[in-house]
């Protein structure tokens, strides 16, 4: 039989703050245990809580870009229990009344089409700091490098129904958020990390069924995978006799699996209360104008842009807008092209393999240079077999301009016909055997002479004006 | 040799050149050693003292004297003081040495203040007697068998010794004002926000205020201008100047009796005091009339909720992982937690957590946590109505006078100290003490409260009363 799937997810999106949500020590990753946390994040006695105004201006974004509810007033609460990493024994985190209350987020689905997922609330908080059991030979390390990190907690509602939509909404929530600028999107490093709650039943019209949640999830592979295993383990369960219990599964990076937290991790009353030492956090109508006016053209809109405008299809419109800096790229180097498509192209292809390649983060080769590299296609100046090595040199020499290597290097493409007629005649000369063969209508022999012309030309060959000559030459042998 | 003069005037003789700080400062921690045995301070920094009544001289000498130059202080050992140990009167903190210095500190030093010590109190500011001292009980400098009032019980009795011209304390239900009005000195509890609360340990922060204690009002005017700001440190910290315009002749002035707090008044000699000091009011002119504040009742259960569910929070930071006390050998984390904690926090102190995390559990938060929260709401409205009516109202501080060491020890009579001290707190309202009578030998305090930011109410007609009378400047052991 079939069973409904029930899936809903809460992203934690860390904010690409500079320094943290509460002080003011530098909010950047990888620094040496314990040198990013001053006296606020370690709780010393007196020291009080000043929340980062550039996180507020980020969660209203976000809830801007999904067209939220975004109350005149949110409130920070207390969230207590005792933890080694916690330094303070609570969590200042949004309860009752979070930042930003009602949305949705337009999904396309994995299968095609689009359905609108709602989005319950996301609300801030800080992170908490990692308590590292593994080099301490007994003893516990603490790095409160990660106390205070803003993030932006972000619930959906419980419409997720397959591992596969979850991990579509996890990557469209990623992409979204690259777009605005408030997360720098990098799972390895912990920026966007979600839990699942997972739970099936016979069919949509049953209730609910009981739900287990996973917690930490980092990638969306392993999301999918633990969610797939999970809703595999309740249906197995279930058709087995037994019944699911609520609990709480971690997932375990290092060792990529899930395991049940153990209840000391667990706390059943977290005692919320408005946390006295922050003042409600207000956003005014002239604050949100603004903000808006500052949104980005969001991904589902440039991607419908690029269909319309650029005539792309619907497989290279998503391509090129999934990650915000390729689509920034691919604008800039189609603006200069002049050639939507074969700006798509290279950008899809020679690029992207290139990036992949160095594993690099930025290009090194500037968007107007590679632009410039497709106009010179475009006008004959070159062939696109030329322009590929023009790229290899261009991406290992950024400061080289594309004429500049073309006239260097002598690469302008013969389209001279007189002196490419001369050249043909010479090849048909030399090589009896194969004119024979295209005589006898072997025309794929026709490659042959066009690698010897190409050979004889450096590659410089004008390739379509050449293909006539040799079509030309050779009906005139055969016609002899 | 104990100097008796005030503020002001100690001042005006460092003007004069008639003594130089050093030598103040030099007399000052004499009396100090003197006087071990009122167990007044828990930290006295001579040297450190000594060579900021150096740098005030120079000062002073080059004509950049400020009002409080060179003028020997203490601090409450409430107040966070970089390099010089801070334990809020709690083996938990006994050596805890903060890196840093409270707002209220650092602005005493910019303003050339000399620091000679830290002052005795009850742990964590939990108590009306300062017998809950990690560090032993303060005793009354008029009765050395009873109590100075507490929690500021060591800076109110040092100044009342004349072992310091002033020192800051700090007021949650009382704190200030009562310790002040058993002394016989004058202590102000400014409106909640006034003074930065970055660096002073917590308590419970909707309800915590720095303010000083002294002489005289106009000491206390003086220290309050050093003191009061705003503090970007501190989120509630309010962005309002002193407002001058509030000052008012005496003849001027409405004064509120709140009849509660009388009918509530069970001792008739103190009750003779206030109205010895009501007459005074009115024969100089001012216009004095009965007010009613009915929810005065419910005051004390109201604060006992608020503030023990914030200090029960407040203090999870107490857990011995990253400073303050933590217990030999842990076997494991819970042990940790457990013996650190138990060891490191006295009865009074515990008492408060377990109320605190009781009322803010679930099924407990609504019926204590939230319906305090809003009978406070109800108090501080029914305030805020009285002052459309009067400018000033004067009540009783305390029911009686000073208490012998030991005399209370049934937690919830001592609770009852507060029920005049803790509708001014709830409400956030700046609160003053004076003297204004002596029973038995000892003083009798008055408790001035006025509206929102109105400190200047509380100072006119504070000082008015001062110049009259000569209440304050008697001294322990010349009995009238």
């Amino acid at each position: 039989m079939t069973w409904d799937v029930v899936i809903g997810l809460e992203v934690h999106v860390q904010l690409a703050t500079r320094s943290k949500i509460f002080s003011g020590a530098s909010a950047s990753f990888g620094a040496e245990p314990n040198s990013q946390a001053c006296a606020i994040d370690l709780a010393m006695p007196g020291m009080l809580p000043v929340l980062n105004a550039d996180a507020v201006r980020m969660a209203a974004t976000f809830g801007l870009a999904i067209d939220a509810e975004l109350p005149a007033e949110s409130v920070f609460d207390r969230k207590n229990y005792f933890y080694p990493d916690l330094p303070k024994g609570y969590q200042i985190s949004q309860f009752e009344r979070p930042i930003v209350g009602r949305g949705h987020l337009d999904l396309k689905l994995p299968g095609g089409g689009v359905r609108r997922i709602g989005i319950t609330r996301a609300h801030l908080e800080e992170d908490a700091g990692k308590s590292l059991h593994e080099d301490f030979a007994g003893m516990t390390g603490i790095d409160l490098n990660r106390a205070g990190m803003p993030l932006l907690e972000v619930v959906s509602e419980p419409e997720l129904r397959s591992a596969a939509e979850a991990a579509a909404y996890f990557r469209q929530i990623h992409v979204l958020v690259r777009y605005l600028g408030i997360c720098d999107g990098n799972l390895n490093e912990g920026s966007m990390r979600c839990d699942a709650n997972v739970s099936v039943r016979k069919s949509p019209s049953d209730p609910l069924g009981v739900r287990t949640e996973i917690k930490n999830l980092n990638s969306f592979r392993f999301l999918e995978r633990a969610i797939e295993h999970e809703v595999a383990r309740q249906i197995e369960l279930i058709e087995a006799g037994g019944t699911v219990v609520r609990e709480t599964l971690l997932y375990d990076p290092d060792r990529d699996e899930t395991r049940p937290m153990r209840s000391k991790e667990l706390s059943e009353d977290y005692r919320y209360f408005p946390e006295p030492d922050l003042l409600p956090v207000v956003l005014d109508t002239a604050q949100l104008d603004a903000l808006r006016q500052g949104l980005p053209e969001l991904p589902n809109a440039k991607r419908a842009r690029f269909e319309r405008d650029l005539a792309l299809s619907a497989y290279d419109a998503e391509w090129l807008t999934s990650d915000p800096d390729v689509a920034r790229y691919y604008e800039a180097v189609a603006a200069t092209a002049g050639d939507p498509k074969l700006a798509a192209n290279w950008v899809m292809g020679e690029w992207s393999a290139a990036m992949n390649r160095d594993a690099a983060r930025t290009s090194p080769l500037a968007a107007e240079q590679l632009g410039r590299l497709i106009v010179r296609i475009k006008d004959g100046t070159i062939s696109g077999k030329i322009a590929k090595t023009l790229f290899d040199a261009l991406w290992k020499d950024p400061n080289k301009t594309v004429d500049d290597l073309i006239e260097a290097e002598d690469l302008t493409q013969v389209s001279d016909t007189a002196a490419l007629a001369a050249l043909v005649a010479d090849v048909i000369r030399d090589n009896p055997e194969q004119v024979g063969q295209y005589r006898a209508g072997k025309t794929k022999v026709l490659g042959f002479f066009v690698g010897q012309l190409m050979k004889a030309t450096q590659g410089k060959a004008n390739p379509q004006a050449l293909n006539e000559l040799l079509k030309d030459a050779l009906a005139e042998v055969r016609d002899r | 040799m104990s100097d008796f003069r005030t503020l002001v005037e100690v001042a005006s003789a460092l003007d004069a050149g008639t003594i130089s700080s050093v030598e103040l400062t030099r007399d000052v921690l004499s009396a100090i050693a003197d006087a071990k045995s009122l167990n007044a301070f828990i930290t006295v920094v001579d040297e450190r003292a000594l060579a900021q009544a150096r740098v005030a001289d120079d000062r002073r000498a080059k004509g950049l004297a400020a009002a409080v130059t060179g003028i020997p202080i203490a601090y409450k050992d409430i107040f966070c003081t970089r390099g010089v140990r801070t334990t809020c009167g709690s083996r938990m903190l006994a050596n805890f040495v903060p890196p840093y210095d409270a707002t209220v500190v650092e602005r005493f030093d910019a303003a050339g203040a000399v620091m000679v010590g830290k002052t005795n109190m009850d742990e964590f500011a939990m108590g009306s007697s300062n017998e809950t001292s990690y560090f032993g009980p303060v005793h009354n400098p008029h009765d050395p068998n009873r109590v100075p009032g507490g929690s500021s019980g060591g800076s109110a009795a040092a100044v009342a010794a004349g072992l310091v011209f002033a020192a800051m304390g700090t007021d949650t239900g009382g704190s200030i004002r009562q310790p002040a009005a058993f002394t016989g000195v004058s202590g102000l509890k400014p409106t909640y926000g006034r003074i930065s609360r970055y660096g002073m340990v917590a308590f419970a922060s909707s309800l915590d205020q720095g303010g000083p204690i002294a002489r005289s009002v106009r000491d206390l005017e003086v220290l309050f201008g050093v003191a009061a700001g705003f503090d970007p440190r501190d989120s509630t910290s309010a962005e309002l100047a002193v407002d001058p315009a509030r000052h008012k002749p005496i003849d001027a002035l409405r004064i509120g009796l709140p009849k509660e707090y009388f009918a509530a008044l069970g001792d008739r000699r103190v009750a003779a005091s206030l109205d010895t000091a009501r007459r005074w009011f009115e024969e100089a002119g001012a216009t004095v009339i009965d007010v009613s504040l009915p929810n005065t009742d419910v005051a004390i259960p109201t604060y006992y909720v608020v503030a023990s569910a914030e200090a029960s929070t407040n203090l999870s930071r107490y857990d011995g992982v990253r400073y303050g006390h933590r217990c030999e050998a842990p076997q494991d984390l819970e042990d940790l937690y457990l013996r650190s904690r138990s060891q490191g926090f006295g009865r009074e102190v515990k008492r408060r957590i377990l109320t605190g995390t009781y009322t803010l559990s679930i099924g407990y938060f609504d019926a204590y946590y939230l319906k305090a929260q809003r009978v406070r709401r109800l108090i501080r409205d029914e305030f805020v109505r009285t002052f459309a009516d009067v400018d000033v109202l004067l009540t009783p501080t305390t029911p009686g006078v000073a208490f012998p060491i030991g005399a209370v020890s049934d937690p919830i009579e001592m609770y009852q100290q507060d029920v005049f001290t803790v509708g001014a707190s709830l409400a956030g309202l700046p609160a003053m003490s004076i003297p204004c009578g002596w029973v038995d030998g000892l003083p009798v305090g008055m408790q001035l409260i006025g509206p929102h930011f109105g400190e200047s109410l509380l100072f006119t007609a504070g000082d008015a009363f001062q110049r009259a009378t000569d209440w304050h400047t008697r001294r322990p052991g010349r009995k009238p």
